[in-house]
């Protein structure tokens, strides 16, 4: 049973990140990629990442994605029929994903992984959260920082001059 | 599927999804759903290696900072497609070839 909800995730997660590539309606690019990322964070919950899985939820899907449709429906006029995008260069896309994803399959298959398993930890939220506010508070205050600037900065970029 | 290279695989398929996504569309917006998968696909690695690799917790706290990372990327990306759109009436990212109309 936990193998056939493994590969199921796996299928949903590769097939609908297919469709977001490969999709002829922008629209349903977003949407198909709303399943990646279910399909991403249900991988997560496979590597014991319980909290990780939570953020990336809460976070791509509630933050991002609906970033993003925001986006399409600001850059589309809704009467405009021109909402479907066209991909150019299919072959040498095919191409260069090909060969990278060649090179990656081999250099994985060679490596030998030094494979060291944990225990499965009792609880992941308060061990990332003492990890964040003893071993990793500057990166934490500087995230912070990232966040205030990309804020400021999407405001500015966004707001109507004249 | 309980071993380090199952995920690096899937990993390695996200991320040539996303680089085939990010050559072949010319939509901005299209281009940065690319950039999201392969973002996602580093995050798995990293909590693969938090996993099977003996990095426990910190490899989940580094995928924390991808994500925010991801989130600022993504509103930035977006206000400089929309300023795009407002300027010149597209989001096809080989017409906005010009720094200054």
């Amino acid at each position: 049973m936990p193998d056939f909800a493994f590969g199921l995730i796996v299928a949903i997660t590769l097939g609908s990140a297919f469709m977001v590539v490969q999709g002829k309606q922008l629209l349903y690019s977003a949407i198909a990629l709303l399943f990646t990322f279910f399909g991403v964070a249900g991988l997560y919950i496979f590597m014991w990442a319980d909290f990780m899985a939570a953020v990336q939820i809460v976070i791509y899907i509630g933050g991002i994605l609906v970033l993003l449709i925001f986006g399409i429906m600001l850059t589309n006029k809704i009467t405009s029929v021109n909402i479907s995008h066209t991909s150019l260069q299919r072959g040498a896309g095919v191409l260069v994903a090909l060969s990278v994803l060649s090179f990656l399959v081999v250099m994985i298959g060679r490596t030998p992984w030094l494979e060291k398993t944990a225990l499965e930890p009792a609880q992941t939220v308060d061990g990332i959260g003492t990890l964040l506010m003893m071993k990793y508070l500057l990166p934490f205050e500087v995230a912070s920082l990232l966040l205030l600037g990309a804020l400021i900065g999407a405001a500015m970029l966004s707001r109507n001059v004249d | 599927m309980d071993s380090l290279q199952t995920y690096l695989f899937i990993s390695a398929i996200l991320f040539s999804l996303g680089l085939y996504g990010v050559i072949t569309r010319r939509n901005g917006i299209a281009v940065l759903m690319g950039i999201e998968l392969i973002l996602n696909s580093a995050n798995i690695n990293f909590i693969a290696f938090a996993r099977f690799g003996g990095m426990n917790l910190s490899g989940q706290v580094f995928a924390l900072f991808v994500i925010i990372m991801a989130a600022a990327e993504a509103a930035v990306a977006l206000a400089i497609i929309i300023n795009i759109f407002n300027n010149l009436q597209t989001v096809n990212i080989d017409e906005a070839q010009q720094l200054k109309l």
